[in-house]
Parts: C-alpha cells; sequence; structure tokens
C-alpha cells in the first residue's frame, strides 16, 4: 500500500482504535503455582500438578503478582476495586492445561484509568489521552511447536506442547474506545504500547521482553464516516512488536475503508497479522466465536485490597514516565521536538543508561537517534533489539576521545558488533581498524598520491589549497579510512611547503 | 492391660474398631502387618461379592505396614491410628497408585502427586488397603454409575451402598477396612453410611484440604471420615483435618476438638432443632419411624426438641442441580486425553477437537455426560442469569435459614436419606428419582455447614438401616460427635452393641 | 425457563467437546429438558436483592509467597502422557485457531 492510499482513508473515514495488551510479569513464580516463571528452561521442566492442569489439582495466587498489578493499576491512574474477583474462561485448547483459562470477568482488579502518550507531527510533539477500561491478572498458555507443514498450524501433521509457559502471570491492559486520532491512529496505537512497556520497565513489574514474546497486544479498528455511528470492529489478534501494531493499524484502515468504499459490509471477526506481508488475514466469525461460560474461579477466595495496602503500594511507584522525562529534557538540554523524537524512536531508556555509562548525551543521542535507528529501520526492529548498547558506545566513545578511533572507523565497528561478528575488541584487532598515526606511513602514501596526480600536486603548490581534498581522499582510500584525515591534510601541506 | 493382648488376638481382627486397633498396635500386642494381613484376607474373601474395591495391593500395603511397624517401634509416630489400615475413595491423587476416580476416562492413570489428606495419613502411619468404587467423578447417589461395575450392599447384594462413596462405605460395613475416606458434595459420605448401617461426617466446607482430591463441584466438595462408631470417625476426622496453604479455600483456624467431643457423650441443655421441611412426604414410613424414636431418646438423653422451619430448603435441589453440573462441567474439561488418561480416536489423520470429543464421548458414562451438557447449558451466555445466578442467590437463602436456625438451636437434625437402600437398578433410568435421594443433605453442601450420619435402627419394613442427620454449624464440628457420641451410648445400650454388628455374614 | 430443543443439544455437545451419538441426542434432548422443568420452580424465588453466594465460607486474600518449589519430575511427567514425543506433549493436528 502507499501513503496515498493510507491518506485517502481518512478523506472519508474517521478510525477508532482499541487495544488489549497482554504483558507477562516478571515474578519469581507462576500465577498459581511455585513452578519457575524463568523464560527459555528445557521443555515441560518448569511444570507441577497445577499447571499442568492435573486431576485434582487446585491454584494458590501469587501475592507478587498482585501486587504488581496493583501498581500497574496505580500508575495508570485507575481505581483499585475493594473487591474483586477470578473468573474461568471455558474454552477447549490444546496449550490450555484445565480447558479453561482463569482470568478475571467482570470483577477486574484496576479499572478506569488512563495514559497521557506522545506522537509526533509534523507540527511538533502531540499528547492524546487514552482512556484505559481496566487491569486484569490471568494465567498465560503452553507453548506450541507444529511438527510437519514447514512449522505452521495448518498443514501440520501434529502439535507438540511444552507447558513451562503455562500458568505464567500476565496482566491484560484494555483501552476504551480511542477516537479523534485520525491519520495519526497508528502512531498512536504505537506510542501507547510503547509507553505501556517503559511504564512496566519503570515500575520493575517486567522487563517486557518483546523478542521472547512477552507482550502481545489486541488491535481493535472500525471506521466510521465523519457524525455517523461507529462502524463494525473487527480484532486483529497477537501483534507482538511496535512495529507491527502500528502497521496493523494502518493495513486494517485501509482494508476496511477499501471495503466500505465497494459499498460492502464489515464482519466483526478476529483477524491475524502476518509480519512479512504487513496484512491481515480473516480468522474467526462473531458466528463462530466462543461462548467462554465465565463464571467465578470456584478454587479461589475473592481479592479485596485494603486501604492501607493499596497505599503501601503507591508509596513504591517510581517517578512517572512524563516527569522523567520532563527531568531528562532539561539534563540534557534538547528542545521539545528532539525529545519527542527520541521518545518516539524508543531511545529515551537506551540514551538514558548510555549517558549514566559515562557518553556524553550528545554523542549518546547522535548514536541512537542516527546510525542505530537507521540500521534498525532497516532491519525492522526495535532499537532495544540491536546487539549494541551502552557498555559498547561507552567503549567505542573512549577510543574516539583518544584518537585511536576515528567516527567513520567507530561505525565500522558498531556495524560490525550488531552483525554479531565479535566485541569491540575484537572486531578491531581483527580487521585491524586502527587510525593510522605513524607519520612516516601517511607521507609515504601522500608521496604516492602526489606522485599519481601530479597535476594536482601542482595545482596546491600553486596556491589552489582547495584542491588538497583528492589528495586526502586518496591517502584516506589507501589506508583504508583508517586515517584521521585532518591529520592527512596538515602532513600534505607540509610536505609540499604551502600553509593555509 | 495384659488381658486385652490374648483378647485382640484371638479375636476376628478385622471386627475390631480403629481405635482399639490403634491402642493394640501401639501397646505392640499386634503389629500393623498383622492387622493389615487380616483386612487384606477379609477383601480377598469377601470383595468378589461387594466389589468396594477398584484397586488393591497386597504387596505394597504389606510392605507400608511393616514400614508403619518398624517406625513404630522406633517411637517415630506418634499417632491416634499409628498402623491401622484405610481405604481411600479412588477420587483421591495417590501417587504412583492408580486413581480412576471411577472412571474409563482415566483408567491405567497413576498420578506423579498426593493429595495433603493422603500425605497427612501417610505422616500419621495409617496404611492404604486400596481404591474405592464410587459413581463416576462422584455423579450419583448409588455407585451405579460407575464404570468399572456397581458396588453391593452388604446388607442386601441385591441393594445399592448409596453413593457416590458407596465403595468406602461398603467396605467399612463389610468389616473390609475399619476406616474409609469419603467425599461428599451432596450427601456422599451420609447417604451411603445411612443405607450401609455406618457413620459418615462431611465436615465443614474449608476444614479438610480439597487439593489433590479430584474436583467434581469445587465450591461443593468435601472430604471426610468413614468409620463403623463416632470415636474412629473422630479420630480420622483429626488426622486429616487443617489448614493447607494449597487449598486457597481452606480454613485457616484450629480443628475443632472432635475427640473430645465423641468423649463427652452428653447432650444434656443441648437444643436440637427438628427440621419441618425434611420429614413427611416422600419419607419412607419405617425412616420416619425410627428417626421419631431418636429424637425420644435424644430427649430422654437430656436435648431440648424444637421444630425449625427453612423455608428455602425447597429449593435446595434446583440449585443444587445447577450449580454442581455448571462447576462440573468445568472441572472436567481437563480430561480430554491430551495430557493424561486414555485417547480415543487418534489415527493420525483426526484432528485434535475430533481427539478430544471421541476420548471424552467414550471415556465418559451416561450420568457425567448428562451432567456436563446440563452445566455447560446453565452456563452459557444469556442463561447465566436464570441459572446459575438465581442458585447462587437461593444459594444465600439456604445460608441464612440456616443461619436463622443456629441462632436458637445447637444442632439441626433430620433423616439423612428418605428411603433405605433401593434395588440395583431401580431408578438408574430416572436421573430425577435418583437427584431426590439426596434432598436432605444437599442444603448442608451449599451452605458449608458440617453434618453428620449415624445408624439409628432398621426400618421395620424392609429391615434396612436408617441414618440420622446431625447438621451443625460450619467450624462448629465437635457438636456432631457431641450429640452422635450420646445417641451412640443410648443405642449400643439398647441393642447390646453397634447395628453394624447384626450386618448379614457374607 | 426456556426448553431444550434438539439443535441446542447439538450446541452443547459441540462446546463441551462430546461426539454425541444420534441416539444420545434425543436421549439428552428428553432427559434435560425434564430436569430443567424439575428446577424450573428455583425462578420463583424473587431474588434481585439477594447477593449470590459462590463460596460457602467468606473469605479474602489468601495469598501464596512468590517464592519457587521444585516441580514434577519430566520422565514422571511423561509416563503419564497419552503421546509424547521430544520432550513435549504430543497432540493431534490443530485445525481451529485458538480463541
Ligand atoms: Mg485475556
Ligand atoms: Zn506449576
Amino acid at each position: 500500500m502507499t501513503t496515498t492510499d493510507y491518506d485517502h482513508v481518512l478523506v472519508e473515514f474517521d478510525p477508532i482504535i482499541g487495544l488489549e495488551t497482554h504483558i507477562e510479569l516478571g515474578t519469581q513464580t507462576k500465577m498459581f503455582c511455585g513452578c519457575s516463571a524463568e523464560f527459555g528452561a528445557e521443555p515441560n521442566t518448569h511444570v507441577c500438578p497445577v499447571c499442568l492442569g492435573l486431576p485434582g489439582s487446585m491454584p494458590a495466587v501469587n501475592r507478587a503478582a498482585v501486587e504488581s498489578t496493583i501498581r500497574m493499576g496505580l500508575a495508570l491512574n485507575c481505581s483499585i476495586a475493594p473487591w474483586s474477583r477470578f473468573a474461568r474462561k471455558n474454552y477447549f485448547y490444546p496449550d490450555m492445561p484445565k480447558n479453561y483459562q482463569i482470568s478475571q470477568y467482570d470483577e477486574p482488579l484496576c479499572s478506569d484509568g488512563y495514559l497521557d502518550v506522545t506522537v509526533m507531527t509534523p507540527e511538533g510533539p502531540q499528547v492524546f489521552r487514552v482512556d484505559i477500561e481496566r487491569v486484569h491478572m490471568e494465567e498465560d498458555t503452553g507453548k506450541l511447536t507444529h511438527a510437519g507443514g514447514a512449522g505452521r498450524i495448518h498443514g501440520a501433521t501434529h502439535s507438540l506442547v511444552d507447558y513451562n509457559r503455562a500458568g505464567v502471570p500476565l496482566i491484560e491492559v484494555v483501552t476504551k474506545p480511542v477516537v479523534g486520532t485520525g491519520v495519526l491512529a497508528p502512531d498512536v496505537a504505537k506510542a501507547y504500547v510503547a509507553e505501556l512497556r517503559d511504564l512496566m520497565r519503570g515500575l520493575g513489574v517486567s522487563d517486557v521482553r518483546m523478542e521472547e514474546g512477552s507482550l502481545r497486544c489486541d488491535v481493535n479498528v472500525s471506521l466510521s464516516r465523519p457524525g455517523e455511528e461507529w462502524g463494525t470492529r473487527t480484532e486483529t489478534k497477537n501483534v507482538n512488536s511496535l512495529r507491527s501494531v502500528e502497521r496493523a493499524v494502518r493495513s486494517e484502515m485501509i482494508r476496511q475503508a477499501e471495503r466500505l468504499r465497494e459499498g460492502e459490509r464489515i464482519i466483526q471477526e478476529t483477524r491475524h497479522f502476518n509480519e512479512e506481508t504487513s496484512s491481515t488475514t480473516s480468522g474467526r466469525s462473531k458466528e463462530q466465536a466462543e461462548d467462554y461460560r465465565y463464571f467465578p474461579e470456584p478454587d479461589l477466595i475473592p481479592v479485596a485490597p485494603s486501604e492501607d495496602w493499596i497505599a503501601e503500594l503507591r508509596a513504591t511507584l517510581p517517578e512517572i514516565p512524563s516527569v522523567r522525562r520532563a527531568r531528562l529534557q532539561q539534563a540534557w538540554g534538547i528542545s521539545d521536538f528532539d525529545m519527542a523524537s527520541v521518545v518516539n524512536a524508543g531511545a529515551l531508556d537506551l540514551i538514558e543508561q548510555t549517558v549514566n555509562s559515562g557518553v556524553d548525551e550528545q554523542a549518546a543521542r547522535k548514536w541512537w537517534m542516527g546510525e542505530f535507528s537507521r540500521i534498525a529501520r532497516d532491519r525492522g526492529c526495535e532499537l532495544e533489539e540491536l546487539a549494541v548498547g551502552p557498555a559498547q558506545i561507552s567503549e567505542v566513545e573512549s577510543l574516539i576521545a583518544s584518537g585511536e578511533l576515528t567516527d567513520k572507523l567507530a561505525r565500522t565497528v558498531f556495524e560490525a558488533v550488531i552483525a554479531g561478528e565479535g566485541t569491540v575488541a575484537e572486531i578491531i584487532s581483527e580487521r585491524g581498524l586502527k587510525v593510522v598515526s605513524d607519520d612516516s606511513l601517511l607521507i609515504a602514501a601522500i608521496d604516492q598520491a602526489l606522485a599519481e596526480q601530479p597535476d594536482v600536486a601542482e595545482k596546491i603548490t600553486a596556491g589552489k589549497i582547495q584542491a588538497a581534498g583528492a589528495i586526502v581522499g586518496a591517502v584516506m582510500k589507501a589506508t583504508q579510512g583508517q586515517a584521521d584525515a585532518a591529520k592527512v591534510r596538515a602532513l600534505l601541506l607540509t610536505q609540499l611547503g604551502v600553509s593555509e | 492391660m495384659s488381658d486385652i493382648k490374648p483378647s485382640v488376638m484371638d479375636s476376628d481382627l478385622t471386627r475390631q474398631s480403629a481405635a482399639t486397633l490403634a491402642t493394640a498396635i501401639a501397646r505392640g500386642e499386634v503389629t500393623s502387618e498383622q492387622v493389615t494381613a487380616a483386612h487384606l484376607d477379609r477383601i480377598e474373601q469377601v470383595d468378589p461379592i461387594i466389589h468396594a474395591f477398584l484397586h488393591v495391593d497386597r504387596e505394597q500395603s504389606l510392605a507400608k505396614a511393616r514400614a508403619v511397624d518398624t517406625a513404630i517401634a522406633a517411637g517415630e509416630i506418634s499417632s491416634p491410628l499409628a498402623g491401622v489400615p484405610i481405604a481411600l475413595k479412588d477420587l483421591l491423587a495417590t501417587r504412583g497408585i492408580p486413581t480412576t476416580c471411577g472412571s474409563r476416562i482415566l483408567e491405567g492413570w497413576k498420578p506423579p502427586y498426593n493429595a495433603t489428606i493422603v500425605e497427612k495419613l501417610e505422616a500419621a502411619g495409617v496404611v492404604f488397603l486400596g481404591k474405592t468404587n464410587m459413581d463416576e467423578f462422584a455423579m450419583g447417589s448409588s455407585t451405579e454409575h460407575s464404570g468399572y461395575g456397581p458396588t453391593r450392599n452388604p446388607w442386601d447384594r441385591e441393594r445399592i451402598p448409596g453413593g457416590s462413596g458407596g465403595g468406602s462405605a461398603a467396605a467399612v460395613a463389610s468389616f473390609e477396612t475399619p476406616l474409609a475416606i469419603g467425599t461428599d458434595t451432596g450427601g456422599s459420605i451420609r447417604q451411603p453410611a445411612a443405607v450401609t448401617g455406618t457413620v459418615g461426617v462431611k465436615p465443614t466446607y474449608g476444614g479438610v484440604s480439597r487439593y489433590g482430591i479430584v474436583a467434581l463441584a469445587s465450591s461443593l466438595d468435601q472430604a471426610g471420615p468413614c468409620a463403623r462408631d463416632v470415636m474412629d470417625t473422630a479420630l480420622l476426622h483429626s488426622v486429616i483435618a487443617g489448614y493447607d496453604p494449597r487449598d486457597s479455600t481452606s480454613i485457616n483456624a484450629p480443628v475443632p476438638d472432635v475427640i473430645s467431643a465423641a468423649k463427652s457423650a452428653d447432650v444434656r441443655g443441648m437444643k436440637i432443632g427438628v427440621i419441618k421441611q425434611l420429614q413427611g412426604e416422600g419419607f419412607q414410613v419405617g425412616v420416619l419411624e425410627r428417626f421419631t424414636q431418636a429424637l425420644d431418646t435424644l430427649s430422654a438423653l437430656g436435648a431440648e426438641i424444637v421444630e425449625i422451619s427453612c423455608e428455602h430448603f425447597q429449593y435446595a435441589l434446583g440449585a443444587y442441580y445447577l450449580i454442581l453440573p455448571s462447576e462440573a462441567s468445568s472441572n472436567l474439561a481437563r480430561f480430554d486425553g491430551m495430557r493424561f488418561g486414555i485417547r480415543e480416536g487418534d489415527n493420525g489423520q483426526n484432528s485434535v477437537e475430533q481427539v478430544m470429543s471421541a476420548t471424552r464421548e467414550r471415556g465418559f458414562g451416561a450420568e457425567v455426560k448428562r451432567r456436563i451438557m446440563l452445566g455447560t447449558y446453565a452456563l452459557s451466555s444469556g442463561y447465566y442469569d436464570a441459572y446459575y445466578g438465581q442458585a447462587q442467590k437461593i444459594r444465600t437463602l439456604i445460608t441464612r435459614d440456616f443461619e436463622q436456625a443456629f441462632a436458637s438451636v445447637d444442632v439441626l437434625v433430620s433423616p439423612t436419606a428418605p428411603t433405605t437402600a433401593f434395588k440395583i437398578g431401580e431408578k438408574l433410568d430416572n436421573p430425577l428419582a435418583m437427584y431426590l435421594n439426596d434432598i436432605a443433605t444437599i442444603p448442608v453442601n451449599l451452605a458449608g455447614n458440617c453434618a453428620m450420619s449415624l445408624p439409628i435402627g432398621l426400618a421395620p419394613e424392609d429391615g434396612l438401616p436408617v441414618g440420622l442427620q446431625i447438621i451443625a454449624p460450619a467450624m462448629a464440628d465437635d457438636r456432631l460427635y457431641r450429640v452422635g457420641s450420646a445417641l451412640e451410648a443410648a443405642l449400643v445400650d439398647q441393642w447390646g452393641g453397634l447395628l453394624i454388628q447384626e450386618v448379614p455374614a457374607l | 425457563m426456556s426448553t431444550l430443543d434438539r439443535e441446542q443439544v447439538m450446541h452443547l455437545g459441540r462446546l463441551a467437546r462430546l461426539e454425541l451419538s444420534e441416539e444420545e441426542v434425543v436421549h439428552y434432548t428428553e432427559q434435560l429438558d425434564q430436569i430443567l422443568g424439575a428446577i424450573a420452580s428455583i425462578s420463583e424465588v424473587a431474588a434481585e436483592s439477594i447477593p449470590p453466594t459462590s463460596h460457602p465460607i467468606p473469605m479474602t486474600n489468601v495469598f501464596r509467597d512468590d517464592i519457587p518449589i521444585a516441580g514434577l519430575d519430566r520422565n514422571e511427567v511423561a509416563a503419564g502422557a497419552p503421546a509424547w514425543e521430544d520432550n513435549r506433549f504430543l497432540v493431534p493436528r490443530i485445525l481451529d485457531d485458538p480463541a
């Protein structure tokens, strides 16, 4: 789809979006049993009768998960319910050991909050308030691996189940319908999820490792003509990165607009997001929708947080993101626009950490917002997913300061680091990436270049100093960029006996 | 005390009470191995007729008994039941021991863990004889709904032993074991006790851990003791009761002193309420006759008898048959042939949905499927409020009836079951008639109170046992034993022994 | 209260993952209807203002500390599984999307 297609949507329609985000909490143990919630263990080694759903087993609620949820609710400006219950959501699926999920239904722990998110526009940063409907607790499912059919569910001959993730605590954050975002709907969706992620990290309730699938988003989109009733919405399931959230909203807006324009109706259904094509495909329709037969979980008793407990948890909340952003912006002395760009790029934490590791603010911002952002864009990934971080930047920056690397060499080093070719030190030594500082080597290279371009040599000697660039370029080329260009120029002029 | 030694050893060990056996074992007059062997012999002899057991492992039981003997000799176990054998309802998860819940769907399954009460019994040196038969997943009042064939009532082999815990009650009544564990969701301990002339208690909800007991209806289920007299019942109750952090619905409070209460045998000054709604229509004449006599006895013992009306009990059965199937339909969803138990229809082509459906279709019996369907319906969107929601409100009203009653009386009484044991097959095709068996026991489960069934004689018209139900408020389980022990003592005086001694020889 | 028809019974069978035979569909349609009729009296009770009881003994806030404990031995888990491959439970092919 071209941008023209997208812009065209907005001529006729207003988008309404809604997001349901599931995030795994970073507790030591699972939601309802003492099994380790650690990621990446050997299959079916973090399991017990409870999380395998064996007959007779019973759930017991993890206090830390409840506290994390309450803290998240408070940070999202929600009311904390004085009385809240777990409910069973009944449906059969082989990744769910009990064939019901313990979740919350009509009595969530937190409700009615909001989150302000900032989006970059050509006119400058713009703040949107996303209203939060509810925040509740539930348990994750196991992991399916499909055998045959190229690892996909369709065409597979059978599937294998690892229940290590079954029962890991999740919080689900559901927004109210977000209206009035217009053309910015995809950006608002993305900024919201990024803000949610940062909030959870800031609270220390989860480190939100998106590459491990610990954040999953369901994206609701509908279109309406101005002044008319809201259209039928679709729900695109399991959109698992910031970039995909943005693209899912965008592609679903375009798809719906095309259908509506052709006089067709939007079907209420769930859809799947295809990462490769950036488009959504049809899933389960409302007619086929499961009847989840929710009812209060009889194996558990209500959660009724006292005011004292809530106050205690409120006291543990760290600086809220907007206050922190204002503080950092001032410390770094950057404009609103630059700050918004940093936030939008998801680079705030990374830059702060880089500055904290001793790199100056400008250099930190230059790397993250320049070279690294370009690489992330090319790769279609988030900055944090790049295999480079504050430690490497700090290492490289000190080599630049001591004259051992140039900016250009540093870029080469980072490219290799990100490509996984080794550590900074390994790459420098293996490729011999060092500034050529031996004058005799440089003078030899200058002599060679002068011999090859006698006409240029003459011009310089005749006073056309601007012609020196050609010789400097040749020397840089000969040293494979490992020389300091300013130094080469100075040596050249000395060699020819000219002064500026 | 040396006079006891010859008496116990000379007698048939299977005719002794658990208390007597425990004392004799503690004194070294007899070993747990001897006691266990005697009961295993008895099982071998009579179980082909009674079919109370689904699983017995003689060598394993004897090995366990020997280990307990060693531990007792070393002074490592001090419990009132050390060395005494027990039978476990097949609904309790027992590590490495087959656990079927009376269902074909679990055929051959050996749990990799133990129920909390199984651990408590092991720690108390109680020796497991085997697993007892039951209505499949505890759904039934006759044990005819077992996937492994019915259990027979030792009083009349053509009759049912009650249910769902008919296996446990029949095993106790036929002297195959002095003790058994049952579970009671709507009367499954008490009604079998009543129709087999034994004693059974449904403790207060939350009084005994449910962890490891395969759930039928989580908000109603409660495990409890089965025995032949009130003291044995109290001893077993005291061993299995108590707080368990693995069961979030378990009550974190001291266990009522049921042993002292069972010793007290004193009802003087107690006020006993007779529930108006649980007599009369639908109750067998002989049952009511024995019930009235028992009230007279209690009165003669110094209790004050008053009539109490519980207005909402008429709705209890309806509420129960919505709440139970609803919770059961969800609890039984995990039986899908994917992680444990049998799997049907997996030909490499069928989808997971087809295999799950085939496994459940063939693994579950008719009554289980009927209730799953009913519960699925009651929880469906559009029906929830009218069915499950309304049933939960009725539950509140029944709880209020009890609260009001206990404001003026110490305990309530009624016949445990409306009739004596009926014939095998008689009600099998009539689920509604079957459900009526639990009319007197169900209100207690809905409110979470505790109750006991105690034998009070034989119905004149059929010579079959009749049970009295004693109901106390939550966490006042000791009152059951106080009233039960007093009435039992008076009846033993009248009869010259326990009613169970009258059971025909097998 | 509404009564059950054949279509509903078949739908319930699918929801509950029971591959009902034709005979069972007929049987359950009749029996469930009977049972629902017999318990219909509960709707007579006007209970708008009555709070529901979902748990007989009122309690709140029972939690477990967030401390890991050892789970099951994988060999024991595998021993109970109907089908097992590559340290995982083997299940037949899945046609449905997850919910
Ligand atoms: Mg959810
Ligand atoms: Zn676990």
